[in-house]
């Protein structure tokens, strides 16, 4: 079982200090369960009822955040794109032509940039957007943006994460 | 969009800013543009002149003419005083048919003699050629333009004229040799006119040609005063006259042909025709039925009729004939082909806009943009969208990943809008995969309260978390139940879905396997399981809630077996009365079917049909639970009760009273006639009943498993009114006794505890099973409860697994 202080560390990493946000709420306490090696983020009032349905028959209460995998390591999954989104201190939109190739995938390269934030570090968790501002997935930044305007047109920019392709490619394995 | 020119110098336009600061101003025309057309021009004196001379020339003419018509009648009228003088048949009719011109002498007798001639066969034509030839005259007389008047007054001139001929048939015999006379006359005026350089008239031409003489001697008449483009005008109209009633008479001929539809014979029933064929006979017998008195063949019975219907309908539209007959029991057979027709097109693709995230402006904009084809579902909805056309795959365009829309029927708005979700409420989706009613609901609560999307299907639980995470819903519970255990999982909801599993027979457009795969099993499990989830929804339910209470029953089915039937079923079972959906359009749900005879509050349920709606056939109830006391049940008639023969009381969904169970035994009796399958679960649930009780009922049960002739139903109607009668002082000191728990002899219990916790098990999940043993009992007490159908159940248990999957497929078709 990992620890809850690993898990909000990689949860950091995508959303930065935003974090606490996410624990702090005006509407009530949410509050993060793991359940079968998923992460869910639940109202604290919505775990109480869910708590009535037995473990086995529950599928999912809340929104589930990421899951750990075999090693004990953490993931992200896009369905936490809901609440990350609205957080991410670092964002990146590609072009409507890059669109398909991340939607299938891939990794977003330099020509399908369309814009990023400044001061973005390298090997920080980014969301990514379309150019009309839907929210498509997240990734990691393989480079600043320093060295992104200087990066050959096929260079990598952003290490592909998840996107939201993903709910159609693997329904099954999102819970 | 250019600048509004103003031709109407009247009406001043309000200057003023608009959206542009500094406006163009309105375009200015020069005055001879202008020019007013009511204004007249003066005419220049050449132009007076020689409208003068016109005007002289015109007066001249019409002179002319007068003077001609005069001496005309002047003849005709010496002539007709010959005609009487002769004293032949010189009915008032003949006297305005002189001809008027130089050919009369010859025309008329010869007219007389055909007349004459065809007097006698009564047949439309000659009908139709007196018609004629009076028309002719009169248009001699009149002016041209009276031609269109006397066409439209074929008709009743026609019949006129078989007035007239009936006299002269009449006065026939006295004038036999006159006649004689006459024909000989006219033969030999016909020589003359024929060495006159005249037109050949022989009696036996067609009818065309007579016309058309006809018409060459009026022209002749008139060539005078006629300028010849005129005379080929009067000629070209007559012919298109003469050709018009030609058609008329053949176009008669026609539909006489086809009115009389032949029964085919028996070689041809068994020798499979051509779909064309088939299709062909199909309209020609609704057609029959439609007006079945005028149009049937001696000696056919209604019920030729409608099995040779029944088997080309079968044939068309490939489906089995059970099926076929319980749709032709629901639909008049106009209907019933729209609605097979309807049944094999598709419906539009729609889509809901996800009103968490986006709007269905800023939707239907961005679809657009995508090369989307798509229009507001109806006035009915805010958030349906019609997809007409579409260049990209429309369930997988990013804006769908994003969760902005879902592909959901039309007809998958309804339960929800009839649900009508309020904020911070507890809802349940009973049998929610793939999750779209459920995700509607959310977006409507504004993901506020709590969700509990339930279903018993565990692989298709998984869409719902697919679709809830893309739709961004939060606040939900999704679990894995078979809905009928929910109550013991939790109660007290504001509001409940039940979007039941059903035969999908209103979607046969998306699954056509349900045409020739459903028969009476796959119905009867059906309703089985629907009663059950129903009764298990109501339950769920809490009547104390301050906003809600309401329970939404739909199904995509149009069977009333599937829809008012269980309705019906839960309104005796619970307390729950039925009130309006809130969906203004719509058919009102069934009162009466077959033999059924439903709560009269059911037609406030609402029916929905493609061929009516242009949506996926569904049904949709909602009731409202007003007390949490589950009524004592009435176990012992419960599937006698299956019979809606019970002409039910208002008060017996209210009042815990046995009026119910009375009048559930006389249906009994019938029921087995309609539903052979269910014949043999009297006699388990007989069981159930208390022992003195039961005694009783038994005797009846089994007339009704042995032998179901009418007289035996009405025996056991007798037999039963004793029996009621005190059954019915039982069921009302057990409702005292027991108001919930139900403490009864285990030895009553067992034979069917045995009986229905078999096929339930088999149905629920099997990891269950064995914790479920211990409670075994106790479930079986609340199954019976429940409904005590399960019992038909037993014959099929190995089947029922395979139906709950079946369930399963036609679930994802309406959403």
């Amino acid at each position: 079982m990992a620890s809850p202080a690993e898990h909000f560390d990689l949860l950091a990493l995508g959303i930065g200090v935003n974090v606490k946000l996410l624990i702090d709420r005006p509407d009530g306490t949410y509050c993060f369960r793991e359940k079968k090696d998923r992460v869910y983020y639940i109202s604290e009032r919505l775990l109480h009822l869910a708590q009535t349905v037995k473990p086995d028959n529950l599928i999912a209460a809340g929104t589930c955040f990421g899951k750990f995998t075999k090693t004990n390591k953490f993931r992200l999954h896009i369905t936490a794109l809901t609440y990350i989104a609205p957080y991410a201190p670092y964002k990146i939109w590609v072009k409507p032509s890059a669109e398909q190739q991340f939607l299938y995938g891939h990794h977003i390269i330099k020509s399908g940039l369309g814009r990023i934030t400044e001061n973005t570090p390298k090997h920080h968790g980014v969301v990514v957007y379309t150019m009309s501002d839907i929210p498509i997935g997240f990734g990691v930044a393989s480079r600043t943006t320093a060295e992104c305007r200087h990066a050959d047109p096929l260079a990598t920019i952003v290490f592909h994460q998840a996107d939201v392709g993903e709910y159609i490619r693997s329904e099954d394995t999102l819970t | 969009m250019g600048r509004k020119a103003k031709f109407d110098e009247t009406k001043k336009v309000k200057k003023g800013p608009g959206r542009k600061a500094r406006k163009q101003p309105d375009p200015v025309f020069k005055k001879e543009l202008l020019e007013d057309d009511t204004t007249e021009k003066k005419l220049t004196h050449r132009q007076k002149q020689r409208a003068a001379k016109r005007a002289k020339k015109k007066a001249e003419l019409v002179e002319k003419r007068k003077a001609l018509k005069q001496a005309k009648k002047n003849v005709a009228k010496q002539k007709e005083v010959t005609i009487n003088d002769e004293g032949d048949n010189s009915s008032d009719e003949e006297t305005p048919q002189g001809f008027t011109d130089d050919n009369k002498e010859w025309l008329k007798p010869k007219q007389k003699g055909k007349q004459k001639e065809k007097s006698k066969p009564k047949t439309y034509k000659s009908e139709s050629e007196d018609e004629v030839d009076e028309e002719d005259d009169s248009g001699n007389e009149d002016d041209d333009g009276s031609e269109m008047e006397v066409d439209s007054d074929d008709d009743t001139s026609g019949k006129k004229k078989v007035g007239g001929e009936k006299y002269k048939v009449g006065t026939l015999d006295d004038l036999f040799k006159d006649s004689d006379n006459e024909n000989g006359e006219a033969s030999s005026e016909d020589e003359g006119a024929d060495s006159g350089g005249k037109l050949e008239y022989d009696s036996d031409s067609s009818a065309a040609e007579k016309y058309s003489d006809e018409d060459e001697d009026e022209d002749d008449d008139d060539d005078d005063d006629m300028l010849p483009i005129e005379k080929a005008n009067i000629k070209l109209k007559k012919k298109q006259k003469i050709d018009k009633q030609l058609a008329d008479e053949e176009l008669q001929l026609n539909i006489a042909k086809q009115d009389v539809f032949a029964f085919p014979s028996e070689e041809e029933l068994q020798n499979p025709a051509s779909l064309q064929d088939v299709h062909q006979r199909i309209k020609d017998v609704v057609t029959v039925l439609g007006d079945f008195n005028r149009l049937k063949e001696e000696g056919r019975s209604r019920c030729e009729y409608t099995d040779l219907l029944l088997k080309d309908l079968c044939t068309y539209y490939s489906y089995n004939e059970f099926l076929m007959e319980v749709l032709m029991q629901i639909f008049p057979v106009q209907e019933l082909v729209e609605f097979l027709e309807a049944s094999e097109t598709a419906r539009p693709v729609t889509i809901r806009t996800n009103s968490l995230k986006t709007r269905r402006r800023d939707l239907a904009q961005a679809l657009i943009n995508r090369g989307v084809n798509l229009d507001p579902v109806g006035k009915w909805s805010k958030v349906g969208l019609v997809v007409y056309s579409s260049t990209v795959p429309i369930g997988a365009t990013p804006e769908y990943l994003a969760g902005h829309y879902i592909l959901q029927g039309a007809s998958s708005f309804l339960p929800v809008m009839a649900l009508a979700p309020q904020e911070n409420e507890r809802i349940l989706d009973m049998c929610a995969a793939p999750g779209g009613k459920a995700s509607h609901i959310a977006a409507i609560m504004k993901n506020t309260g709590t969700l509990f999307a339930n279903d018993a299907n565990k692989e298709r639980t998984k869409a719902i978390v697919g679709n809830f995470h893309r739709l961004g819903v939060v606040n939900a519970v999704i679990c894995n139940h078979d809905g009928r255990e929910f109550p013991d999982v939790m109660k007290g909801f504001d509001r409940v879905l039940l979007d039941a599993p059903c035969t999908g027979t209103g979607v046969i457009a998306k699954d056509p396997s349900v045409k020739t795969t459903k028969d009476q099993k796959d119905i009867q499990r059906c309703f089985n399981i629907q009663r059950q989830l129903l009764l298990a929804a109501i339950d769920c339910c809490s009547a104390k809630s301050s906003t809600g209470g309401y329970i939404v029953y739909s199904t995509c089915s149009i069977l009333p077996e599937e829809n008012e039937w269980v309705v019906n079923y839960a309104l005796k079972r619970r307390n729950v009365k039925l009130v309006p959906t809130g969906l203004d359009f719509g058919t009102e749900g069934f009162v009466k079917y077959r033999h059924h005879r439903f709560h009269p509050s059911l037609k406030l349920t609402r029916r929905f049909y493609p061929h009516t709606h242009n949506m996926d056939g569904f049904y949709v109830a909602k009731l409202k639970k007003f007390s949490n006391v589950i009524p004592e049940p009435f176990k012992d008639e419960d599937d006698e009760e299956i019979d809606g023969k019970t002409t039910e009381k208002a008060t017996e969904n209210g009042d815990v009273d046995g009026d119910s169970d009375e009048e559930k035994p006389k249906s009994e009796s019938k029921k087995p006639v309609k539903r052979p399958a269910s014949a043999d679960s009297a006699q388990p649930q007989q069981k159930k009943a208390k022992p003195n009780v039961q005694v009783k009922p038994n005797v009846q049960a089994k007339p009704n498993v042995q032998a179901k002739s009418n007289v035996q139903a009405k025996s056991n109607v007798q037999a039963k009114s004793n029996v009621q009668a005190k059954s019915n002082v039982k069921a009302k000191s057990n409702v005292q006794a027991k108001l919930k728990g139900q403490p009864k002899p285990a030895t009553e219990n067992k034979p069917q505890v045995e009986n229905k916790v078999q096929p339930l098990d088999n149905i629920s999940k099997k990891k269950k099973k064995n914790k479920k043993n211990k409670n075994k009992q106790n479930v079986a007490q609340t199954d019976n409860v429940k409904s005590p159908n399960t019992s038909v159940n037993t014959s099929q248990s190995p089947n029922a697994q395979g139906k709950k999957k079946k369930k399963n497929k036609n679930k994802p078709a309406n959403k």
